[in-house]
């Protein structure tokens, strides 16, 4: 009995104190996954604050991008030209997943849309597999995956980069989000549809932009993922960890999802490092959903989530 | 009769409610007596539904009581007050739509149905039974309303007189001892509302059931009510009977005045 | 002789996953068709009755598998309840992340923790023969007609009990929180105790599922038969099948059992064979085509359609 509570209260936290160093390392990495997270979410954030749809298939949307990406360059196109026909394609397929699965369900309840979306995650992964096939594919875009030292910690170029780009991408949103007017009418539309269609704006346009930047925003996480781990179905898999981080952040919050996805991607590299040998290790799976069934307990909106209030 | 039941059905005392910097009602008082039908007028926004709302538990006020039968039942939750013997419509139509009228109906009877759900999976035996006299019950009511012909039809597909006509009936196969109704004749036209009348008269008239009821068409509420309640600004401006309300200057100031603007 | 062994490849291959995917499908329709939430997990309560079912009838081998597989439903029950209170407070996807939850947490801890498979050097659970009125039923040496049978039985008293809970009050109380659920709250449906309802029978007949589906069908199994794959497989049914309907449930099973047999089989005769995975691919955009196509069209599926043929032929030849 000691020698478990000691495993569970003593044990992790003088490892960490023992050596520095591999804390600062388990915590880059943590921060380096937790932001790939934050993207997913984020995207997941977009389309959910703009037309209140629950999209399942955000993490197959960053795989279908990563595949993209590699079939054209695996067929000799240049990475810049192939970045930007993806970005094409991401964009058509925003505008025919509109026209195809959302304009006819429009004003349908919220889990008919949600099953949709479930819909379309398999219809996608099957085609993305289909055109450019299914084994896994390496993604190199040309940033070295070399690791250096740095006082002591080890450091992976390719995870700073990821996270430096990761982070210059949030900002960008915040300030569309903030400053122009499409962004501001993206988020009067979540509040009110009303509003947003005085601002003169209609619907499918918004819809259509807020699916083909959640679209623009899985091109970033495919590439960052896939030039890590290599591009391959688990991807859309791990990538329904952004469900666990929404919980965190709450769904309609920008600076929740990237905050959540932090908290989450650090948390479960430490408790599977540190707590993990303890049950046998893997519990990377599952920490982050059950962290969130935790917080659903205590703060059921979320960190940054606004209180919710029906209207009868 | 015991004083309490001779007492008001029910009594709100001072309530306010709030939403964040918008009081919604304040401190508004108001009496339904036994039997009665109460209507409740006012300009948009005067905090009518909100009432309703607060009174079937949706809102709790932050101010103020909710006596029903002479105890305080300020704080219940929507089924708790159901159970208490209060049932409602809403303003804009709340049918499950993609049940049929008859299982409407039947829904509204749930709190008068029970046992363990282990004998609904047998079914043969006392759910059998019970279903069958809630049904003979609800079929009164279809009769009751003539809408024996849509019995079948979903709620849903439905034109919307009818379906504010079937969630009249959803709130009478409660058995209600108050019934609260939002707006029972909004966007009916002239036949519609006739027949919605003399239902609301008849229910009142045969069954005794008390009536508070929302409603802007000033000829109907003239017509049908016992009394009449007027808010404006969340504020109770008067109350009495409808050829008195009719005469007084604030209502008409108030309210006759901003519904012509 | 080949006649017989083609019946057995129909028990084996299609018949018996059918009757055993419909007992899922019927649970899982019971919670999202008919009373509204989504639950990602289907595959991981379906292992606790399988587990729970191997772990009981290996303790007390005595006892009839007939109830094993009825307490291994009760025990899905009891798990479901724990992760669907905290998410079933609020309105909302929440059950379908905590059923999400749920799905990976419970398929490590039965891969992690070896008290679950009797310590198997395998890591895998093996149905051992049981017999019921004297017929095995379970374990190696039960025929196919057998274990048929036994899934058979199971699925019609299943579907009866289905059939009689959403047919009166528990049933319509369920419809009402899926449709409305601040009229059903004013009716007097209370919603936490309401939806909890229907998510612990649904996980009850997960449960039993899950117990068939180890010792009628796979006749051992590790917990990768039951990963997220069938949690989605079991919800293509009730979608494709048509959501809210008990006949819906046995349609969307039989559907999706049989394609990807259609799609081995029927390029093979016209001598164009597909290549494994190709017909992989072809499957997944299949489903997720249908689902979206039926969502749009026709939410009650399947089973919808299939009312409407009924009603044609009825009428044949006359037009009305």
């Amino acid at each position: 009995m000691t020698e478990i509570l000691y495993g569970v209260f003593v044990g992790p936290f003088r490892d960490m104190a023992g050596s520095p160093a591999f804390l600062v390392e388990v915590l880059l990495g943590g921060v380096a996954t937790g932001l790939m997270y934050s993207l997913v979410a984020l995207g997941f954030v977009l389309i959910f604050k703009a037309s209140g749809v629950f999209n399942f298939a955000q993490g197959v949307m960053v795989l279908f991008a990563a595949l993209t990406l590699v079939g054209l360059m695996e067929r000799g196109v240049p990475v810049a030209v192939a970045l930007v026909m993806t970005m094409a394609v991401m964009v058509g397929l925003a505008f025919l997943i509109e026209r195809v699965v959302l304009r006819p369900l429009v004003n349908q309840e919220a889990i008919i849309l949600f099953m949709a979306t479930i819909g379309l995650n398999f219809f996608l992964e099957g085609f993305g597999e289909m055109v450019w096939g299914a084994n896994v594919k390496k993604l190199d875009v040309g940033i070295p995956d070399r690791s250096f030292i740095v006082a002591g910690v080890q450091i992976n170029q390719l995870e700073m980069s990821a996270a430096a780009t990761a982070a210059v991408l949030v900002a960008i949103l915040a300030v569309f989000f903030q400053r122009t007017r499409i962004g501001r009418a993206l988020r009067a539309v979540a509040d009110d549809h009303e509003a947003a269609l005085s601002i003169g704006i209609p619907l499918k346009t918004i819809w259509l932009i807020v699916w083909s930047v959640a679209g623009l925003v899985a091109i970033v996480a495919g590439i960052m993922w896939g030039a890590k781990s290599g591009v391959q179905f688990s991807l859309s898999l791990v990538a329904l960890k952004a469900l666990p981080v929404l919980i965190l952040g709450g769904f309609t919050s920008v600076p929740g999802a990237i905050v959540g996805g932090l908290i989450v991607g650090v948390g479960e590299k430490l408790g599977e490092v540190y707590w993990g040998p303890l049950v046998g290790g893997a519990i990377e799976n599952w920490f982050a959903y059950v962290i969130a069934l935790v917080f659903l307990l205590f703060r059921p909106q979320g960190l940054f989530g606004e209180r919710i209030i029906e209207r009868v | 009769m015991t004083a309490e039941a001779a007492g008001p059905l029910l009594e709100v005392e001072g309530v306010s409610v709030r939403f964040g910097a918008l009081l919604a009602l304040s401190g508004v008082s108001l009496n339904v007596q036994r039997g009665e039908i109460l209507a409740i007028i006012g300009p948009n926004g005067a905090g009518k539904t909100t009432l309703l709302n607060v009174i079937s538990g949706f809102y709790h006020p932050y101010e103020g009581r909710i006596l029903f039968e002479g105890r305080d039942r300020t704080r219940l939750s929507p089924p708790d007050v159901a159970e208490l013997g209060v049932a409602r419509t809403f303003q804009n139509v709340a049918l499950f739509k993609g049940m049929s009228v008859l299982d409407n109906l039947m829904t509204g009877r749930l709190l008068k149905m029970g046992g363990h759900f282990l004998l609904d999976a047998i079914w043969w035996g006392p759910a059998r039974r019970q279903e069958l006299a809630n049904r003979a019950f609800v079929e009164r009511v279809i009769d009751f309303l003539e809408i024996q012909s849509i019995r079948k039809t979903p709620a849903g597909k439905l034109p919307y007189g009818l379906q504010k006509r079937v969630e009249l009936g959803r709130a009478l196969a409660a058995e209600p001892k108050l019934l609260l109704l939002d707006e029972p004749m909004a966007g009916m036209n002239v036949e519609e509302k006739e027949d919605m009348s003399r239902f609301i008269l008849d229910v009142n008239g045969e069954f005794g059931t008390t009536i508070a009821l929302i409603e802007h068409d000033m000829g109907v509420v003239m017509d049908i009510s016992d009394r009449v309640a007027v808010l404006d600004y969340g504020r109770k401006i008067a109350d009495g009977p409808p050829e008195h309300v009719r005469k007084d200057a604030a209502v008409l100031d108030a309210y006759l005045g901003a519904g012509h603007d | 002789m080949i006649y017989r062994e083609a019946g057995q490849y129909w028990l084996q291959a299609v018949l018996i996953p059918f009757l055993i995917y419909s007992m899922a499908a019927i649970g899982l329709n019971l919670l999202t068709g008919y009373a509204g939430q989504l639950s990602l997990g289907t595959g991981g309560f379906m292992a606790v009755g399988g587990y729970a079912a191997f772990k009981l009838t290996t303790a007390f081998p005595w006892l009839n598998i007939v109830v094993v597989f009825a307490l291994a439903g009760v025990i899905a029950a009891l798990v479901g309840l724990v992760f669907g209170v905290p998410s079933l407070r609020i309105k909302g996807f929440y059950l379908a992340v905590a059923t999400l939850a749920a799905q990976f947490f419970l398929i490590w801890l039965f891969n992690k923790v070896a008290w679950f498979t009797n310590y198997a050097s395998s890591g895998t659970i093996t149905a051992p023969p049981r017999t019921v009125a004297g017929v095995m039923v379970t374990g190696p040496l039960a025929t196919a007609g057998a274990r048929y049978v036994a899934a058979l039985g199971l699925v019609m008293l299943g579907a009866l009990v289905a059939k009689n809970l959403v047919r009166g009050r528990i049933g319509r109380s369920w419809m009402a929180i899926r449709d409305r659920d601040i009229a059903a709250e004013i009716i007097g449906v209370r919603p936490l105790r309401t939806k909890l309802l229907a998510f612990g029978i649904s996980s009850f007949y997960c449960g039993v599922a899950g117990a068939e589906y180890v010792f009628l069908y796979l006749g051992s199994a590790e917990t990768l038969a039951f990963d997220i794959g069938l949690s989605f497989l079991v919800l293509f049914m009730v979608i494709i099948g048509g959501l809210g309907s008990i006949l819906g449930s046995f349609l969307g099973a039989a559907f999706i059992v049989l394609v990807p047999i259609f799609l081995t089989n029927v390029p093979h005769m016209l001598h164009l064979p597909l290549p494994v995975a190709l017909q992989k691919q072809i499957e997944l955009m299949v489903f997720g085509g249908l689902i979206i196509f039926f969502l749009i069209v026709e939410p009650h599926g399947l089973a919808r359609l299939w009312q409407i043929a009924k009603e044609k032929l009825r009428l044949w030849p006359f037009p009305h």
